[in-house]
């Protein structure tokens, strides 16, 4: 299985999620920003970094990259697709998730551990965790603070793409737990088909115990795992549900 | 066909959380500047385009606004033309 990371001038931690790629047993395949077709790889990542010097907004160059024209078909398609921190920023900037990244509440980069709430394990990229486990990494971002309106919320909510939330140690999601500011504490969310995951902390600096944790391999292996067995038929309904959401 | 001088104003959504804005008003606050009520901070963007009128290099430079410019979930903008480059 080959697990697309697409690197961007200023990515910088295209060679983290390269190694968890290969940690979790599949092959990462580099792939530029300047390439127009993603090589019939089967899921792809978008690393963290600050892709085009995060000048304007973060993610907001990067969305117009040629490489995004496939990735945005890739999502429409219910193929899976993870985008970590500034890969976030760049997936909410192309319209794949809801949503934006402001300038985190204390005006501060925040760069140290924290704890997540997984809030589901029926999910393609969750399900080597289990719900409610709390799991530890880090983040180093400026512009972490998770903001959508409120209805965009309550549709992240009601319909459980809540997957990551700021926590305690003992997994109680408080504001004192709240790194930057984040609405509802969210960490990490899915979009409408729940194909495509948007996380700010770097699960792919936790997958090595000489690193501090190894809390985030299991998201590359859920990944994996999801690849392999996942059905023409799931990827239908999650066509379905994507397109729905682009309408709106 | 002129060239126009455009400035864009992109600035927080009312009611959006603005930390920035916070951080000044605060600082003008220690300062004495009692009577400033509310500090947004946003940026401004100075373009020159290359148009047969204004009002084309205005849409222009509004379109590119929703495209690029501007994030229209958090930000507002607005656009004005200040006269020939």
């Amino acid at each position: 299985m080959r697990i697309a990371v697409i690197t961007f001038p200023g990515s910088n931690c295209d060679q983290d999620c390269h190694r968890s790629v290969e940690a979790a047993g599949a092959t990462a395949v580099p792939v530029w920003h300047r390439e127009i077709s993603l090589g019939g790889t089967d899921a792809v990542i978008v690393p963290g970094g600050f892709a085009h010097g995060d000048y304007l907004r973060p993610g907001a160059i990067a969305r117009f990259s040629p490489i995004m024209t496939p990735v945005v078909e890739f999502a429409r398609a219910g193929r899976l697709v993870v985008g970590i921190c500034n890969g976030f920023q760049i997936l909410c900037e192309a319209g794949l998730l809801p949503g934006a990244l402001l300038r985190n509440r204390s005006l501060r980069f925040q760069s140290h551990d924290c704890a997540l709430r997984v809030e589901r394990s029926d999910t393609p990229f969750t399900s080597r965790y289990r719900e409610g486990q709390v799991i530890r990494m880090p983040l180093a971002h400026a512009d972490g603070n998770y903001y959508a309106d409120r209805g965009a919320l309550e549709e992240l909510e009601s319909e459980g793409r809540v997957l990551f939330r700021y926590s305690d140690a003992e997994g109680e999601s408080t504001e004192e737990a709240n790194p930057n500011g984040s609405l509802n504490r969210i960490a990490g969310i899915v979009n409408e088909g729940g194909n495509v995951l948007g996380l700010m902390p770097h699960p792919d600096r936790a997958i090595d115990l000489a690193l501090g944790s190894q809390d985030g391999l299991p998201l590359f292996e859920s990944l994996v795992d999801s690849v392999h067995q996942r059905t023409p038929a799931q990827m239908a309904a999650a066509e379905g549900r994507a397109l729905a959401g682009t309408a709106r | 066909m002129s060239r126009f001088r455009v400035e864009v104003l992109v600035t927080p959504r009312p009611g959006l959380l603005d930390p920035e804005g916070g951080a000044i008003h605060h600082a003008l606050a220690s300062l004495g500047y009692d009577e400033v009520a509310e500090v947004r901070v946003g940026k401004a963007i100075y373009l020159e385009v290359a148009a047969d009128s204004a009002a084309t290099a205005a849409a222009r430079v509004e379109e590119s606004c929703r495209r690029l410019l501007a994030n229209p979930v958090t930000e507002d903008f607005t656009v004005t033309v200040r006269g020939e480059a």
